[in-house]
């Protein structure tokens, strides 16, 4: 079954119409948008930078690892700026103290739950998780970490899947569903014993449904996929392909 | 009654251990050990990672040699991708070897047993270091500092990274050799010609004075072994196995070194994490071997490079037979970065080294691959077994340092029987018996990692060295 994806399920609300527009703040400036934009997107359409993960732009949005979070005045949480939409007159604020502590503290625990090596890694120096360490000053992991007992899957002729290397950030999962449409990529369990699995949990070479096309893996923040025989820090991801197809299909569908 | 003497921590040397020696009543050394209490367990932890990552892996063994445990896993890795690797690749695998070979010996040589050497074995202890020796001898410290900077320096250019470089793959190297890098590499070399010119004036002008080290640090009848290329010539990094026997006669030859466990065999001891290997067919302890510099240089035939080889046939001078003291690692360590200097001039005047054809491609078409090669200090072993996959099934590593642990510790009782007498433990005695380990410029830290064998016993003893209580871990 198809996971219901956030743009999806902001079409199907009665209550959000694409063509009316907000006005609000984010920072002190104000910006306008449209009321089915998110606060993420009318951000950086004005130059606002905000850290993100599981975000990829030409997929869905998931909300999944926390680290848009931004402060809204009037509410006493953080909210994920991919995932929420703004309201008129709203406040937000993207870079506060609160919201950089918490940020840190995410990150932090991300590794905390997986083996996280960046010096042996075939992404060392390629790796969107390594990257926002630095984005974000993240200087020590104050948390114990839990270094679960993870497998290597490479029984795929030409990738691999480190499970030590996984975030949950589900972007191999949403490209092989929504670009793909293979669908070959899954999550099992739930909370830190989550892992992202091929078909029903088999191996991924013996995969019935999986095309070989490596879009999970150009997609991977990390180096959980990646090509067979890459060797420490050789493993670069080319993920141009995705604004590419997205722009080729939209025409085609006009 | 019989007392236990401990020295811990052994110093400037790299890794810990400690060294006990037991007196008998009349205050006569009876034994003496040397104790690596840490362990690594590479060999463990290593399964389940991809091959691939193999080389990088095993190179956090070791900040002083990463570049001997990436070559000895890519070869290792190369036959399990079942491939032959490109020439140049072979040349520029070369070329970083002897980087690390000049940095690593001049390490050793100068910061780390410099202070004994040029201060004296009696020099006052608070100034026998490093930096004593840069008040005392500011001209040999430097040298000491330069000559390293230009082993780090080959690494560096080659690879971007002194250490722990991501540049040796299963199937060559990642990068090939600009212009610009051998032409700066080549306008370093001169003055490490120099430096190790002028060192190895000075060191065998002032042998005379380590007349009793050289009598007593490690000096006895042992097989030596080490790698020799298809002349016999000295080999670092490619070549097959030659063992001699202490009378300097050629006991094997050539033997292929995917077949090493035939000829060697590892002993667990419950009182240190170094495994002893040992020569197989004369059994245990007989089979004693040393590795390192001047077992090199004892094996080989020569150099095969002109300025070191006048400098090895003088070093063979000083012994009928094989160079038996360890003291003349020392010595022969010099010799190598004399040898590394030369070779690494004619890789850099070789038009083959800038070749973009640097590495080959393929899976994993064996399932099992032995890498050898000679890291500074002595023979290195990686061995690996693969599933299909390319996973690590299995893994052993006999490093350098284990090659030696039988000699070293036969060497510690000889200094001990030596220099200490009646239940005085001088200053000068105990760094005697930290010099005759330094001599072996063992890496304590690169070299436990098996978890098969009993692990450590702590033994409690009271003041009259009576066992009240023992334990392992």
């Amino acid at each position: 079954m198809r996971y219901p994806s956030f743009l999806q399920r902001t079409a199907d609300r009665a209550d959000v119409q694409p063509v009316r527009v907000l006005t609000f703040s984010i920072n002190g400036v104000t910006v306008s948008a449209r009321e089915d934009e998110t606060i993420l997107t009318v951000a950086r359409q004005n130059g606002i930078s905000i850290p993100t993960l599981c975000h990829l732009d030409g997929l869905s949005e998931r909300g999944a690892c926390r680290l848009c979070i931004v402060e809204i005045k009037g509410s006493p949480k953080l909210s994920p700026a991919c995932v929420t939409l703004p309201r008129q007159d709203m406040e937000i604020i993207t870079h506060s103290d609160r919201v950089m502590d918490y940020r840190r503290k995410i990150l932090e625990l991300l590794f905390t739950e997986r083996n996280h090596v960046c010096s042996v890694c075939v992404s060392n120096g390629h790796c969107d998780l390594q990257a926002l360490t630095v984005e974000l000053g993240m200087t020590h992991v104050h948390y114990d970490y839990l270094h679960p007992q993870q497998m290597v899957d490479a029984s795929h002729e030409r990738f691999s899947v480190d499970h030590n290397r996984c975030v949950l950030c589900q972007r191999c999962v949403r490209v092989c569903d929504e670009i793909e449409g293979a669908h070959t990529w899954d999550v099992m369990g739930r909370g830190h014993l989550a892992k992202v699995i091929t078909d029903l949990n088999e191996p991924w070479g013996e995969s019935t449904t999986c095309t070989g096309c490596g879009k999970c893996v150009q997609v991977c923040p990390t180096g959980a996929l990646s090509e067979k025989g890459k060797s420490v820090a050789e493993m670069t991801k080319k993920r141009l392909f995705l604004p590419y197809l997205k722009l080729m299909r939209g025409e085609e569908e006009r | 009654m019989t007392r236990t003497i401990e020295i811990k921590p052994v110093t400037r040397i790299e890794g810990h251990g400690k060294i006990t020696i037991t007196l008998d009543d009349s205050g006569s050394v009876t034994d003496a050990k040397l104790h690596v209490t840490q362990f690594r367990g590479f060999e463990k932890f290593c399964e389940g990672r991809p091959f691939y990552e193999m080389p990088s892996l095993v190179e956090r063994i070791c900040g002083i040699c990463p570049v001997s445990h990436s070559l000895a896993s890519a070869k290792a890795c190369d036959s399990i991708l079942g491939v032959r690797i490109p020439k140049p690749a072979k040349k520029l695998r070369r070329l970083l070897n002897c980087g690390e070979f000049i940095e690593s010996h001049a390490l050793s040589f100068f910061h780390l047993s410099g202070p004994d050497l040029a201060m004296g074995f009696d020099s006052d202890p608070a100034e026998r270091n490093i930096f004593g020796l840069a008040k005392k001898a500011p001209s040999i410290a430097m040298d000491g500092i330069r000559l390293r900077k230009i082993g780090q320096q080959i690494i560096e250019f080659c690879t971007g990274k002194r250490i722990h470089p991501a540049w040796v793959v299963p199937g060559g190297v990642n990068k090939p050799l600009t212009e610009e890098i051998r032409d700066s590499l080549l306008a370093i070399v001169p003055e490490g010609y120099s430096i190790i010119r002028r060192t190895l004036d000075w060191f065998k002008g002032s042998l005379e004075n380590y007349r009793e080290e050289i009598r007593s640090f490690g000096n006895f009848p042992t097989l030596f072994v080490g790698l020799v290329n298809g002349d016999g010539n000295l080999e670092h990094v490619e070549g097959n196995l030659r063992f001699i026997d202490s009378k300097g006669s050629i006991i094997l030859d050539q033997a292929n070194c995917e077949n090493y466990h035939d000829y060697i065999c590892e002993k667990t001891e419950d009182w240190s994490y170094l495994k002893s290997p040992y020569f197989k067919s004369l059994g245990y302890p007989d089979g004693i071997y040393r590795s390192g510099p001047a077992a090199r240089l004892n094996v080989c035939n020569g150099c095969g490079t002109s300025q070191a080889d006048q400098e090895w046939a003088e070093f063979r001078e000083l012994e009928r037979g094989p160079v038996l003291s360890s003291f003349y690692n020392h010595y022969a360590r010099l010799v190598e970065i004399l040898y590394c200097l030369e070779i690494v001039e004619s890789l850099l005047n070789d038009p083959d080294i800038l070749s973009p054809h640097i590495r080959s491609f393929a899976r994993n078409n064996e399932f099992e691959g032995v890498g050898v090669v000679e890291a500074p200090r002595g023979l290195l072993i990686h061995h690996y077994r693969v599933n299909d996959q390319g996973l690590i099934t299995w893994a052993n590593m006999i490093v350098a340092t284990g090659n030696n642990n039988l000699a070293m510790n036969r060497g510690i009782l000889q200094v001990a029987r030596r220099f200490i007498k009646g239940d005085k433990i001088s200053d000068h005695s105990l760094n005697r018996m930290e010099g005759l380990i330094r001599a072996f410029d063992p890496c304590l830290s690169c070299s436990t990692h098996a978890i098969s064998g009993p692990g450590l016993k702590v033994e409690l003893l009271n003041h009259e060295g009576i066992v009240l209580d023992e334990t392992f871990f």
